[in-house]
């Protein structure tokens, strides 16, 4: 057998992936122009699919920043932080996020997929029960397999689910087995948009002794009346024992973080291996990142104009009849019927000038297909609504829409 | 058989244990609860009949990555369903090891029987 034998159905199915012209996996920016805009196969192409929330990417402050510390610090710190130490702001930037949170410690980590990796590998050990949502990000799902723990799904946003399975280790015949229990969780999943029920969540979670570690990568800046995510607007920040985040999306660089009061938390920095072996974040990066939260802090106007422009997309496309995820959010994933119709769609819009991201199987869940388009703040009301337009257009020509116009119910009659 | 299972739950603390000291009264236990090999196996075929290919039917031997149409990700949302009907949770490593309907089954039963 051959070394790349055992991915033929995968070769098998990128190959009808790419017959139809494109590759969305690896799609070129000949160019990137703003936030919202980039060059693609050499035209001005609307970005709706790049997880850049706030825009911050091109905030003259925050480019200014990492200008400013390239020029201090030079371009990279050539090894980890346990090796080659700690800069000033590393330091500084994880008393800031600490702070952000209302919490004691903070741990920044080279990227946010390393943040959860990391932590939830160690936190849950031998002996131990790590219980994890079945729509889990990739990035827990590895854990999963690093960790000694013993590792139980349960459904997605179904704290009854989790609640059962909990029950079951109390249960035993065995007695109540020992161990830790520590429950993962994400603010706003990746796929649909859509957020966990927190609070019940975090009621089961107390009732049964468990820890909760949530991953606010997408409902950072989003969510909370200051931006820190579901935790904060669903007012549980002092249960939820571990917070997770990234700088990639709403702050705009790279990066990730955990924060936590737990007294012994900073053992972590010589138990977690993939914030010990990796070099740590340059200090261009963490320069911008500081700024950003800077401007997270200062601009909440932001948030608002995020979820104005989910409203637009979401309810504009819903109006038109597209199947979405079941409730507003920075992402929003438009269900199609099957693979081939999601990446021919993709295609059309990206023709069109509009580039969103295509998730197919089996990086979806329940075998869906979609096309996933994620906000930002600083897109306008025209692009949006040309953007409903287009995909409208396209709808019907691929027969996902009923080829009449949908009329409102007051004009049908 | 309620008394009777709680005679034997009192006097031996666990099922596991029963299942090395005493295999006929680790069934009695078993079947009290109500967890059938065939029960669990009729479950399982239900699961996994929107996946066969061609006339073969599922049987116990039917290695369900490899016979069946269904994908890893699908497993594992059968597995959820099946811990919920029969109240067990199998852990992820385990299903890992599991191939055939046959081995989901046993695995099912023993925790079961453990629980």
């Amino acid at each position: 057998m051959g070394l790349f034998d055992r991915h033929a159905g995968l070769l098998e199915a990128y190959r009808d992936v790419r017959t139809t012209g494109y590759d969305p996996f690896q799609i070129r920016m000949e160019r990137v122009l703003s936030p919202t805009k980039a060059i693609i196969n050499g035209r001005e192409t609307l970005l709706v699919g790049t997880n850049n929330y706030f825009g911050l990417t091109f905030d003259p402050s925050c480019m200014e920043a990492a200008i400013e510390a390239i020029r201090a610090e030079g371009t990279g710190t050539t090894g980890s932080r346990i090796a080659n130490g700690s800069y000033s702001e590393h330091v500084a930037l994880e008393k800031e996020i600490a702070e952000f949170y209302g919490k004691k410690h903070c741990m920044v980590f080279t990227t946010g997929y390393q943040a959860n990796l990391g932590v939830i590998s160690t936190l849950a050990g031998q002996g131990d029960f790590l219980l994890i949502d079945a729509d889990s990000h990739a990035s827990i799902y590895d854990a999963c397999k690093m960790t000694q723990a013993e590792v139980v799904r349960f459904k997605h946003n179904d704290p009854s689910s989790l609640e059962a399975r909990l029950r079951r280790l109390k249960d035993s015949k065995e007695g109540d087995k020992p161990g830790n229990r520590v429950v993962v969780l994400e603010g706003i999943y990746s796929m649909l948009g859509d957020s966990a029920p927190l609070r019940e969540f975090v009621d089961v979670c107390k009732k049964y002794g468990a820890y909760v570690l949530i991953d606010e990568a997408h409902s950072l800046g989003a969510l909370g009346d200051n931006g820190r995510g579901l935790c904060e607007s669903t007012g549980v920040i002092d249960d939820c024992h571990f917070i997770v985040g990234t700088f990639s999306k709403t702050l705009g660089a790279i990066g990730g973080y955990c924060v936590s009061d737990d007294p012994d938390f900073d053992i972590l920095r010589v138990t977690v291996r993939s914030y010990m072996f990796t070099a740590s974040l340059p200090p261009s990066i963490v320069a911008s990142v500081r700024q950003a939260l800077r401007v997270v802090k200062a601009r909440p106007e932001l948030r608002t104009q995020l979820w104005d422009n989910v409203a637009t997309l979401y309810d504009g496309l819903k109006a038109q009849g597209f199947t979405l995820g079941p409730e507003h959010g920075p992402v929003v994933g438009v269900h199609l019927p099957d693979r081939m119709t999601a990446i021919g769609f993709w295609r059309a819009m990206l023709d069109a000038g509009i580039y969103v991201n295509v998730a197919v199987p089996p990086a979806t869940p329940n075998g869906v297909s979609l096309l996933r388009c994620s906000l930002c703040a600083v897109h306008t009301r025209e692009q949006l609504d040309h953007m409903v337009e287009v995909m409208t257009g396209i709808g019907r020509q691929f027969g996902v829409l009923s080829s009449q116009p949908k009329l409102r119910a007051a004009g049908a009659r | 058989m309620r008394s009777l299972t709680l005679r034997l739950e009192s006097r031996l603390r666990t099922a596991h244990e029963l299942t090395v000291e005493n295999d006929g009264i680790a069934d009695t236990l078993t079947l009290t609860r109500g967890v059938l090999r065939a029960e669990v196996i009729r479950e399982i075929c239900v699961h996994l009949e929107p996946y066969q290919t061609g006339e073969k039917p599922i049987t116990g031997e039917t290695v369900i990555a490899k016979d069946l149409t269904i994908d890893s990700l699908a497993i594992m949302d059968m597995v959820m369903e099946l811990e919920d009907r029969f109240d067990v949770s199998i852990p992820m490593s385990v299903i890992a090891e599991i191939h055939t309907v046959d081995q989901l089954a046993d695995t099912i039963r023993d925790l079961g029987a453990r629980a």
